[in-house]
């Protein structure tokens, strides 16, 4: 019995040895799977961002008072506006807009002074460029700030009393509401899973291609053996490349790490195998390299954008919901997310782990089973 | 040197190549000096890595000469390659056709690339279909063909125009008979009616013989060149058949023969006897090689281009004869472990290690193997022989357990391998098709991998790997990745990783296809030591007078089994008489057609009826 098992672990390491020498004897591959993976991280760590800076704006003041100049002074210190252009007709605005120049135009009634003073609700009209609709949303939100505190000095310096509700909005767990808070522990997971399900979708249908699968099912390997030798080195592969990004983010962004690492890891493991799977099943059910290509290709597009990085899951329609229980990206981003930023435990992420684990073991046994009985 | 009449002129060529990996400078071809004369089939020969492809590819105008003058149809090929490649057509190895593209499709669009003109498509297409045999399947993707119909449609596509000049490389390699006898009538026939002059690079030297001037190259040299009766003169006065009192199979006494060194250049077995060569210094007389050969009586025989070929390079490795010995010797010493070296009928017994009844395989409607039976004993050579589609790659799997049977009984070393526990692939060693190893990973790391994957470790593997790397003489190349290997040693690493574990039973799927004469014969020498060791071996070939090598054969066509038992039975069911000395080209050409002709005519009766 001891023997038998000793035998399986025996078969099961030199595969993986195998693999593993196939994958990273090649120095350009050995590149590959590293520097992209650390590049990538910075590039995304910069560049990718809702946050908004240096937005352009442009004034239409057609009271030119004191109050209007005062409000555009606050504007300009809060160091996200940048004024680009003074309009002096309304016809101007459009221009302003469609060629870009001006995310938005703020325009100041002629009466808006006298309004105010008069006690009356005065109009200030924001116009935006939402053919960027997220840029157009942050730029918003943020004039809305600045208004509101606008409103309330003048309230308490003008009389007409404190406003009955007075919000207090405090960002948890991302109190600057830095959108690489919350990107970059996602791409500890999206990142690592690109590579990782391009590895593996590639690994069997190389090897058919070549002719060498049909010599390692001659051998008394079984093809659950075969399936843990070649599932086990991407899964390693892929810690690394997660560890890579989880290290710059941690101490290049200095994101701080709320939660443990071992619960972090715990989860990585669970959604690398599952990833691994949908990785072996493209692959034992292709062809050749090209179709495995191509299926691989043809599912990272909606795996990435529907996984919750992109856009909420909850704002998707119902049906798209339910699809992506089938996407371990959508879970491992969820756990990682809430891990990392949160600092939760297992006993609360628990139940991302359930449709990892469920994927994994469909795909896992499937793969095997196309080992031997897909035909090409 | 006569220019006029010459379709290709050659002076003074050399050719060298930059190795990317070791930064040398590897010569392709030194000191060329030919002269093709025009209307004429001319034929390199070689073999693996002698600059055939080069030279082909030189006088297409697709590389560049280093020194030295190509003219090709009077153009100077380094001045002006268009106008050369405008005026002929260049037929390469691996042809790109268009495989989910049908056969009218594949022609239209290579009409359309060479610009041919829409009224001279017409006239052009029915010829060529009428001699390719293909207007039945113009409709058919080009995939979906069997190889020769692949290599015949290849060959209609580049001569959808007519060209002056027609360089083909290789062109019958994986190819059957049948469809290589007419693939070179297809080129007999426009060489007589177009006046074409055809310069072709071949593995089969029985293919040179029907050319008008053979050219034999050796490591980038024109060894020798002139007409095939030239050539085969090499060996006059040296060929003799040694005809056989025993009933043994012929491959004993050619093993026997072929071991001798000292006296004899090359021995082959051919027609139930042995054919072998004399070297200079031997007389057919000798006493020694009376002993040798044992009773057998000695015929003197006009030499064939092989025969000169042989000689010539067996010549030309004079300076590395140690080299050619020992891997002989190493060959052979694979049959040295036995106590008794004498043949195979000390060591077969009657044990069956490999039995199939009714076995039939379809694939949807299409009947891939139908009810084919046959039982296969211990120590035997048993060879799967057949047109390409005949069923026999099919076969193949399943006794492997690669490819369930649809139905049928299906045993091998006592089990059914697609379903037998894992434990019973450790008797069966598997050659394919590729000798596909992991490129990229070195000898020594395949050998290790698949010593591991078979369940040797520690002490046992490493004498093992020691002992097939002595056996296959891989030595020195122990860190080469496996990849980078050339031709030949890649055969024989793939030997090395299918024998590892020593298994009962070697599956070897097409080993000897697209290799010299000379790799053949050492590659036969090992399979047969083998043989007497007591492993059975199972082989599919392409090349029928390997099937001599056999002790028996099955022959397949169109999924039946047509022929069954050693190659003398085979020729006897071809409907020759048992004394005649067996080809057995012509017995498998025979019951092909043969069974293709009863076919055709139950099918009228069907349709009378």
């Amino acid at each position: 019995m001891f023997a038998l098992l000793f035998a399986l672990l025996h078969r099961i390491l030199i595969l993986c040895r195998k693999e593993l020498l196939a994958i990273l004897k090649d120095p350009s591959s050995r590149i590959v799977l590293i520097m992209p993976v650390f590049i990538q991280s910075f590039l995304f760590g910069y560049a990718a961002t809702y946050d908004l800076t240096n937005a352009p704006y442009a004034v239409l003041d057609q009271s030119r008072s004191a109050v209007s100049t005062e409000l555009i002074a606050k504007l300009e210190s809060s160091g996200v506006f940048h004024r680009v252009a003074n309009l002096t007709s309304e016809h101007e605005i459009a221009e302003a807009i469609d060629s870009g120049e001006a995310l938005l135009v703020l325009q100041f009634g002629a009466t808006f002074e006298e309004d105010l003073y008069a006690g009356k609700a005065a109009d200030l009209q924001v116009i935006l460029d939402a053919r960027n609709s997220n840029s157009a949303g942050s730029a918003a939100a943020y004039i809305n700030a600045i208004v509101g505190t606008f409103n309330q000095d003048w309230r308490r310096d003008h009389g007409g009393g404190e406003p009955a509700l007075n919000i207090q909005a405090r960002s948890w767990y991302n109190p600057n509401l830095e959108t690489r808070w919350f990107f970059m522990p996602s791409m500890i997971a999206s990142l690592a899973f690109l590579q990782t399900l391009m590895l593996t979708a590639l690994s069997v249908a190389r090897e058919r291609e070549q002719g060498t699968f049909d010599q390692l099912l001659v051998t008394p390997m079984s093809p659950t053996e075969i399936m843990i030798g070649k599932a086990v080195p991407p899964i390693m592969i892929g810690l690394v490349q997660s560890t890579i990004v989880m290290l710059v983010t941690l101490h290049w962004f200095k994101v701080p790490m709320a939660g443990s690492f071992v619960t972090l890891y715990l989860g990585l493991i669970f959604f690398m195998i599952s990833s691994v799977g949908v990785g072996l099943a493209i692959s034992a059910l292709s062809a050749n390299m090209q179709q495995a290509m191509l299926y691989a290709f043809m599912l990272i597009m909606p795996l990435m954008l529907l996984s919750g990085l992109a856009t909420p899951v909850r704002n998707m329609p119902m049906p798209i919901q339910i699809l992506t229980y089938a996407n371990p990206l959508r879970f491992a981003i969820d756990l990682i997310q809430r891990v990392y930023l949160e600092g939760v435990s297992l006993l609360t992420v628990w139940h991302d782990l359930v449709p990892l684990f469920v994927i994994a073991a469909l795909t896992l046994p499937w793969a095997a089973w196309l080992f031997r009985h897909r035909l090409v | 040197m006569n220019t006029a009449g010459s379709a290709v002129q050659i002076e003074g060529l050399h050719k060298q190549f930059l190795d990317k990996e070791s930064g040398r400078k590897i010569v392709a071809l030194r000191d060329i000096n030919l002269a093709i004369p025009a209307g004429t089939i001319s034929a390199f020969v070689g073999p693996d890595g002698a600059g055939k492809t080069t030279l082909l590819r030189l006088m297409a105008g697709l590389l560049r000469a280093d020194t030295g003058s190509v003219e090709v149809l009077g153009v100077d090929a380094r001045r002006d390659p268009q106008q050369i490649q405008d005026r002929i057509s260049y037929m390469p190895q691996r042809f790109g056709l268009y495989e989910d593209l049908s056969v009218q499709e594949n022609l239209d669009l290579y009409a359309d690339l060479h610009g041919v003109a829409a009224q001279d498509r017409v006239k052009r297409y029915a010829r060529l279909m009428e001699m390719t045999g293909l207007a039945k399947f113009t409709a058919r993707p080009a995939g979906k063909l069997s190889g020769g119909m692949k290599q015949k449609l290849g060959l209609a596509c580049t001569l959808v125009r007519s060209p002056e000049l027609l360089l083909l490389d290789e062109p019958t390699v994986g190819v059957d008979p049948l469809s290589r006898v007419e693939l070179w009538e297809i080129v007999e026939q426009l060489r007589q009616d177009e006046h074409l002059t055809v310069i072709i690079s071949t593995a089969y030297l029985d293919e040179a013989e029907r050319c008008a001037q053979v050219y034999v190259l050796h490591e980038g040299e024109v060894l020798a060149h002139g007409t095939p009766q030239a050539l085969s003169d090499h060996a006059r006065g040296r060929c003799f058949m040694a005809l056989q009192q025993s009933r043994q199979p012929s491959r004993v006494l050619q093993a026997k023969l072929l071991d001798n060194t000292d006296m004899i250049i090359d021995a082959v077995p051919q027609g139930g006897d042995v054919r072998f060569i004399l070297n200079e210094h031997t007389q057919s007389d000798a006493p020694a090689l009376q002993e040798v050969l044992d009773g057998a009586r000695v015929e003197a025989v006009k030499p064939r281009l092989e025969d000169g070929f042989m000689v010539l390079m067996r010549a030309k490795l004079h300076q590395d004869k140690a080299a050619v010995e020992a891997s002989l010797a190493a060959a052979a010493s694979l049959s040295n472990s036995s106590a008794n070296a004498q043949g195979p009928a000390s060591d077969t017994s009657d044990e069956v290690m490999i039995e199939v009844r009714d076995l039939v395989r379809k694939f949807g409607d299409f009947i891939a193997v139908n009810s084919t039976s046959f039982a296969v004993k211990r120590g035997e050579i048993f060879g799967l022989l057949g047109p390409n589609g005949a069923g026999k790659t099919t076969t193949f799997r399943m006794l492997c357990g690669l490819l369930p049977a649809t139905s049928g009984f299906l045993q091998v070393a006592g089990v059914n391998l697609r379903t037998a526990r894992a434990d019973a692939r450790r008797r069966i060693g598997y050659v394919s098709q590729k000798f596909s190893l992991y490129g990229n990973l070195s000898v020594m790391e395949n050998l290790e991998f698949f010593g591991g994957a078979y369940g040797l470790r520690g002490k046992r593997l490493r004498q093992r790997i020691a002992t097939v790397t002595e056996q296959f003489e891989l030595h020195g190349l122990e860190r080469t990745p496996s990849g980078h290997l050339p031709g030949g040693f890649k055969q024989r690493l793939a030997m090395a990783v299918g024998l590892l574990h020593e298994p009962d039973i070697l599956f070897l799927d097409e080993p000897t296809s697209g290799t010299d004469p000379l790799a053949r014969r050492e590659f036969w020498r090992r399979i047969t030591a083998l043989a007497n060791t007591g492993v059975t071996i199972i082989i599919t070939t392409h090349f029928l007078d390997e099937a001599e090598y056999c002790d028996r054969i099955v022959i397949q066509d169109a999924g039946e089994l047509k022929a069954l038992g050693t190659p003398r039975e085979v020729w006897v069911q071809a409907g020759h008489s048992a004394s005649s000395p067996l080809n057995m080209e012509k017995a498998f050409i025979d019951i092909v057609n043969q069974a293709r002709q009863a076919a055709a005519r139950s099918e009228q009766e069907v349709a009378h009826a």
